[in-house]
């Protein structure tokens, strides 16, 4: 199979539109499962009680929030090394729903925190970095929406992006160790606690369907970007007559 | 090479000389966002003490974000900067020099007000010395990361708003740093670590910005 043959625009929308519905099928499903198995099949934690639920839906975002923003800066940088329409429009396709997780980790990290610790926040090493990867996902999406030509806008924000991207493990490391100087609070979450294995079990499909969820909102969004960016083009116009 | 990388410096602080008005903004402009914080949170001189560093270098931050949006606009309107991007040289010497003048404009009177500014927060000598030491290192860094969000937004509308979006994240390592050298001096922790550690951000700052911003501004003007 040649790999190649999809970099193309013409030849990815239609690839796009058939996978879509697939994606979009397992992430439903997945959730279900994911979501029956938090809520019905693991055990009540015996310290945080039902509180702890939170978790399936907390860590998978944050994982996600992160691994986005990671395959953004990848598709960043492919497209300014051998200059792919597409690399961009995956890139940019990508953005929202990266930005989608970190508000999802943070407000989620707020309604768990409230119970457990008696704060909806505090200036913990990860919840700061996750705030400013929050950031980072606006600046972005931001410069991109800022600027007109779509060209322009591809690079310049591939260009945000991979600065970000050398970014995130110095602002991460400075972050952790301002927590631990000032000592401020004494909770961690470092100190993961051992689980159960349905628990592990239910975070692990969740994520899954959370990777589902991405990639199907996102080859969805990258085809409505690519005929924008094609409407001119035959192809385009064909596949816009017959919608119409 | 080094002739050009000087006369880009020299001609920025020249034109910054001729126009003291726009320049004196900025640093106006960081005198009083400092001065504003004993009015918010009062006056008591152990409080002020605690959060001075940390006020003084936000506020550098905040000045050096004011002036940025002008380091390539004014020569992006008037066609000069296309001709210094067709030059020989290569272009990020173009960028290290605009980041450089940027800083000799801005950076350098920020270091002789923070001082005043670190009296009325009740900072004793050696903090204010080490206020002076980090802001030194760490300007340089606002300076340089700074250029590159100047290219990125070079010629969009709302383009200065913008600029502090893209960058200010980009700072938190400096200010962590900074302010954190300031405190180990006020807290008997000591403050070679974050100066280090300070000194190091500059260096990558040094390296790879430069190279960044020179590839923004072909993004931005071709």
């Amino acid at each position: 199979m040649n790999w190649y043959h999809y970099a193309s625009p013409s030849t990815f929308y239609p690839l796009a539109g058939k996978l879509v519905p697939w994606f979009a099928v397992l992430a439903f499903i997945l959730t279900t499962v994911g979501l029956y198995i938090s809520f019905f099949v693991a055990p009540t934690d015996f310290q945080q009680g039902e509180g702890y639920r939170i978790i399936f839906i907390h860590v998978p975002a944050a994982w996600m929030s992160m691994f986005i923003y990671v395959v953004m800066a990848f598709w960043s940088a492919i497209g300014l090394a051998w200059n792919t329409r597409l690399s961009f429009v995956m890139a940019r396709a990508l953005a929202p729903t990266g930005a989608m997780f970190t508000f999802v980790a943070l407000w989620t990290g707020a309604f768990w925190g409230k119970p457990m610790w008696g704060a909806w926040w505090v200036w913990d090493a990860r919840l700061t970095s996750e705030l400013i990867l929050l950031f980072l996902y606006v600046g972005v999406m931001a410069l991109q929406a800022a600027i007109d030509d779509p060209r322009r806008a591809d690079r310049a924000g591939a260009l945000l992006n991979l600065v970000g991207v050398i970014n995130v493990p110095i602002i991460y490391f400075s972050v952790t160790w301002w927590n631990t100087l000032h000592q401020g609070s004494s909770v961690s979450l470092a100190r993961a606690p051992s689980m159960a294995q349905t628990m592990l079990w239910g975070m692990l499909v969740m994520a899954l369907a959370a990777w589902m969820y991405t990639l199907a909102v996102a080859l969805a969004r990258a085809r409505t970007l690519i005929l924008d960016r094609e409407r001119r083009t035959e192809w385009a116009r064909a596949v816009l007559e017959v919608k119409a | 090479m080094l002739k050009f990388l000087f006369t880009v410096i020299r001609r920025d602080v020249l034109l910054a000389g001729r126009r003291r008005g726009d320049w004196l903004t900025a640093q106006f402009f960081f005198v009083m966002v400092v001065s504003l914080f004993p009015l918010g949170v009062g006056p008591e001189p152990g409080m002020l003490r605690i959060i001075g560093p940390g006020v003084v270098w936000v506020a550098a931050l905040l000045a050096s974000l004011l002036s940025l949006e002008r380091m390539f606009a004014d020569d992006y309107r008037d066609g000069t900067l296309e001709h210094m991007l067709l030059s020989p040289y290569p272009n990020t010497l173009l960028t290290l020099g605009k980041a450089i003048a940027h800083w000799i404009i801005n950076g350098i009177p920020l270091l002789l007000i923070a001082p005043l500014l670190g009296i009325q927060f009740n900072l004793p000598t050696e903090a204010l010395r080490m206020l002076v030491l980090s802001l030194a290192i760490g300007t340089p860094i606002l300076s340089l990361l700074g250029s590159i969000g100047a290219a990125l937004t070079l010629g969009l509308r709302g383009g200065g708003a913008l600029v502090t979006l893209l960058i200010l994240p980009l700072y938190v390592p400096a200010l962590i740093f900074g302010a954190g050298a300031v405190e180990g001096v006020l807290s008997g922790t000591g403050s070679e670590a974050h100066l280090s550690l300070l000194g190091a951000f500059l260096m990558v700052s040094l390296l790879l910005a430069p190279w960044v911003s020179a590839m923004a501004l072909k993004v931005s003007v071709e």
